[in-house]
């Protein structure tokens, strides 16, 4: 029976569920010393002078170190050209959250004792804390290489005045991404320890081997000595990909030192030293008919990058910008985007990374044109969605081949889980009624960009290829061990890559282990982001599953002199096709494997072991159709998610309580961002959302529960058909919940509301309205 | 060449069953001390203000956030973790089971305070509706489920045994 598709309890869970996990902060080797930041409380400032004496003079305290301790060494990678960010800032510092000193002690309590002890004389700069004070004429500077603020501009891909001056009707939006912090429950935590044979690097992190590369290339030390173990990981959700200045100096630290070295980030430090997400505003101008139907679109795309520019970070818009059209056939489609930098933290991937921005841009233009015209979003929504039989589907964007989908289908499937002429009944009635609650109903079509990627793709972004690694090595008993480059933070990637090999290897799912995370175990590996595990990796271990199958055919058929062709597996024994009497059993095939005298002529011992770097033709689009409907209370202004359905399509689905698992925490983080998630800074670019008070990841009371559906079109670029669904929840839900909160206020003349979608706004209007 | 007073205070919890007795600073948080004197790391740090609720235990019997609470408050209390509900011989308690069963768990960072919280919760209120599960849970933060897996966790846990037992 295949195990594709079938719910399997996860093999992660037993040590998770006892306290047995393994998490870096839980590592505490013989010696460890414990490192503790200071942090510039300054948007913009020169630094005057850095007085670490007193720090220095607590006993037990090992080290203090400011700028000039690390002259030596190279900025945070993934930095641009003459806007690097220090590890630790010696002459400005940029954003709060900027690393002006680092300490060292023998306690974790000292040494944050040390950090306190130490003195910033600051002299402080104008700053520009928002994107409309970095682009104002006279602005002040940060990075002196700019000529102004901006990084990067691409005007206008086409000029559409043209179409624009012919179309019947047009219309303009202007929306305001929020910027939101990531909040994995574990932050950022490093353990390094540099000793005589090289140097061990614990991390929380999502690409062990890209950072296992870019440690050695960075302190100019050997690949073969550099090791990176990224343990258990407390959720990522992009953040951990970024290459956090703090890894670096632990490691060098304990270079100096002799002695491991532990760096546990606070929660407070982890809100405005680990890079934020999303920060864009979009200017978008749509032209379309009286019956919906869209004939030309722009789109102008303004990323905030924060006070240094991150290279993932520069890559957003460009995501953003090639999904404008979204699952639409729009036959004009314009793009501009614009890279600017402020003092803020730095932005980069996000759950989503690009995609719930153009995702959120292009949905709401739809409902902006059904709202003009009259017609109905699901009608404007069929109107221009690429056909069903449209595919492959060249966009605007050479980025953006689509390759598969079923976007109507979608939608068709989301109505039959929704009542909507119910809805829109109850929504007349209580919109009379000025005791009850408003009724608001918003879809979503959306499709991303997944599955990354076609070879050159990640290489864009710095990574040493698009590829993932699979080992599959079969033990002399017959059981097997698969390796993995794409290493999991919760995705429970042990349990379905054992799902994909059990299929390919006729090996019982429970003798198949999973090992990942570790760049001495592991062959080679890019890691884990971009809804790839499955869709590469997966592919990877499905491949190399599939070569070793095939050798341990040949030697079952050597076995029992059958030909090769006629032998087939079933319970773990190789039987000859309709003599079943005629078998031998999997542990006999692996230990023999190993013994020459045993193989057939020609085969080499230990041959039931193969190593794949599997590379896709294309990215994937994963894509849905959601609805939300929310209630609105007319004296508070608050929003209740009374319903959220849900429809995926994510292809091939290999374990559909981990795809729903997925799914949840993808769409309660767009329903976060789209009502209460906003990190905020105040004029000055003092952050005013820095700790978990005054920021709010909402809780279990303030998530509703979901209604889910599916629909399957296959991915073409890998044989299982898979498309990715990590991000999927994160693009889809937040048009979902603006738009039924706009359908719920659109009465009072409500065009448009930015997110967080927060009580005070709601209630402004509603007030206004009376 | 100290510039800081440290002195320190002994401090005994008995901690899933077993007596833990150490000189800590007293400034020490209970949290701290499970994990750095009594080296059991299932407790878990997600923050610095109270909130997110990863540091659950039980002290004599009621949840608790570990974070909130010096060691030396706990001097001669009954502290339980993750590590001491169960069996006590690798098998898992019913809310332990039902997180695996509902797949109520993911990168797993919360799960050691969410699984002491939901004990809790089954002690006191054996048989809890979806409203009273939300509501009991909202010290404790998940970024990964998206909750509806926990409460379904927890609605399992309530329907093949309850709290279980603890040490
Ligand atoms: S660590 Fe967050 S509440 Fe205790
Ligand atoms: S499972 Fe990751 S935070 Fe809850």
């Amino acid at each position: 029976m295949s195990l594709i598709g079938a719910k399997v309890l996860r093999k992660e869970d037993p040590n998770l569920i006892t306290g047995q996990g393994l998490y870096v902060d839980d590592l505490q080797p013989a010696g460890c010393a414990f490192m503790a930041t200071v942090r510039s409380t300054q948007p913009h400032a020169r630094i005057v002078a850095v007085d670490t004496s007193a720090a220095r003079s607590i006993d037990g305290v090992l080290a203090a170190w400011t700028a000039t301790d690390i002259a030596n060494l190279p900025a945070r990678p993934s930095s641009l050209p003459g806007m690097d960010m220090p590890l630790i800032t010696g002459d400005v510092a940029r954003f709060v959250g900027d690393i002006v000193a680092v300490v060292v002690a023998a306690d974790r309590s000292t040494a944050a004792d040390a950090a306190e002890a130490v003195i910033v004389d600051y002299e402080p700069l104008p700053a520009v804390a928002s994107l409309g004070q970095a682009l104002a004429t006279d602005a002040p500077m940060i990075h002196p290489v700019l000529q102004g603020n901006t990084v990067f501009f691409q005007d206008y891909t086409e000029d559409l005045s043209a179409e624009f001056a012919a179309a019947p009707r047009t219309a303009s939006l202007s929306l305001v991404n929020n910027r939101c912090a990531p909040v994995p429950i574990e932050p950022n935590v490093v353990l390094a320890d540099w000793g005589p044979a090289g140097l061990t690097v614990w991390a929380a992190f999502q690409a062990p081997h890209h950072l296992r590369n870019t440690i050695a290339a960075f302190f100019g030390i050997s690949q073969d000595t550099t090791r990176v173990i990224a343990p258990d990981v407390g959720g990522g959700f992009g953040a951990k990909i970024n290459f956090a200045s703090e890894i670096f100096l632990a490691a060098a630290l304990s270079r100096a030192l002799s002695r491991p070295v532990k760096y546990t980030q606070t929660r407070s430090e982890c809100m405005v030293a680990m890079f934020h997400g999303r920060a864009q505003e979009h200017k978008v101008d749509v032209a379309f008919d009286d019956s919906g139907k869209i004939l030309a679109l722009k789109v102008q795309v303004t990323q905030d990058q924060g006070a240094y520019p991150d290279a993932t970070g520069m890559g957003l818009p460009v995501l953003t910008t090639a999904m404008s059209a979204g699952c639409y056939k729009i036959p004009k489609v314009a793009v501009s985007w614009r890279n600017v930098v402020t003092n803020t933290t730095p932005v980069a991937a996000y759950r989503g990374a690009g995609r719930p921005e153009a995702s959120y841009m292009i949905e709401r233009v739809i409902d902006l044109v059904a709202d003009e015209t009259g017609v109905d979003p699901i009608e404007v929504r069929k109107t221009n969605f690429i056909p069903a039989d449209g595919f492959p589907y060249q966009t605007h964007s050479p980025l953006a081949v689509y390759d598969s989908g079923n976007f109507a289908g979608a939608l068709d499937e989301l109505l039959r889980h929704v009542d909507y002429p119910a809805l829109k009944a109850e929504q007349a009635a209580r919109m009379a009624d000025p005791t009850e609650k408003l009724l608001g109903i918003g879809f979503s079509s959306w499709l991303e960009i997944a599955g990354f990627g076609p070879p050159g793709s990640l290489e864009a972004f710095g990574h040493l290829a698009s590829w993932e690694s699979a080992q599959v090595r079969v033990q002399p008993d017959g059981s097997a061990i698969i390796y993995t480059g794409a290493s999991p933070h919760g995705q429970g990637t042990v349990t379905t890559f054992a799902q994909i090999a059990a299929d390919q290897l006729g090996i019982d799912f429970d003798r198949i282990s999973v090992r990942h995370g570790d760049t001495a175990v592991i062959p080679q590996g890019i890691g884990t982001m971009g809804s790839r595990a499955v869709a590469v990796g997966g592919e990877g271990v499905k491949t190399a599953s599939t070569r070793v199958f095939e050798r341990a055919k040949k030697i079952a058929a050597h076995l029992l002199e059958a030909t090769e062709d006629d032998i087939v597996v079933e319970n773990e024994e190789f039987h000859v096709r309709g003599t079943p009497s005629k078998s031998v059993p999997w542990s006999q095939v692996a230990w023999k494997s190993f013994q020459p005298l045993e193989l057939p002529a020609g085969m080499e011992p230990g041959s039931l072991d193969a190593t794949v770097f599997q590379q896709v033709p294309n990215f994937s689009f994963p894509s849905g159709a959601y609805c939300c409907v929310v209630e609105i209370d007319r004296e508070t202004g608050e929003v209740e998610i009374r319903n959220m359905y849900l429809v995926d399509d994510c292809g091939t689905v290999i374990n559909p309580m981990l795809v729903e698992g997925q799914v949840h925490g993808g769409v309660a983080q767009g329903i976060a961002q789209a009502l209460y998630e906003h990190m905020q800074y105040d004029e000055s670019g003092v952050p005013r959302t820095a700790t978990l008070m005054d920021y709010l990841v909402p809780a279990a009371p303030d998530l509703p529960g979901y209604v889910s559906g599916r629909t399957v079109t296959l991915n073409p670029s890998n044989t299982l058909g898979a498309k990715g669904v990590g991000e999927s929840g994160s693009v889809g839900a937040p048009p979902a919940v603006i738009n039924a909160v706009v359908d719920a206020l659109s009465h009072l003349g409500v065009k448009h509301i930015d997110m967080p979608a927060t009580p005070q706004k709601i209630w402004s209007i509603l007030r206004g309205s009376k | 060449m100290s510039t800081i007073e440290t002195h320190t205070t002994r401090v005994t919890v008995t901690v899933n069953g077993r007596e833990v007795s150490e000189e800590v600073e007293p400034r020490t948080l209970l949290v701290h001390f499970l994990r750095e004197q009594a080296r059991l790391t299932g407790t878990h740090v997600g923050c610095d203000t109270s909130n997110c609720g990863a540091c659950t235990v039980l002290i004599d019997g009621e949840a608790a956030k570990s974070c909130t609470v010096l060691a030396v408050q706990a001097n001669g209390h009954k502290v339980t973790t993750v590590e001491g509900v169960g069996n006590g011989s690798g098998g898992f308690s019913p809310v332990q089971e039902g997180f695996r069963q509902e797949h109520g768990l993911q990168c797993g960072y919360c799960t050691p305070g969410m699984i002491m919280a939901c004990t809790a919760l089954l002690t006191e209120n054996p048989k809890p509706n979806e409203h009273e599960i939300r509501e009991a849970l909202e010290g404790n933060l998940c970024r990964c489920t998206g909750y509806e897996t926990i409460v379904r966790a927890v609605q399992w846990a309530a329907t093949n045994g309850g709290a279980g037992e603890w040490a």
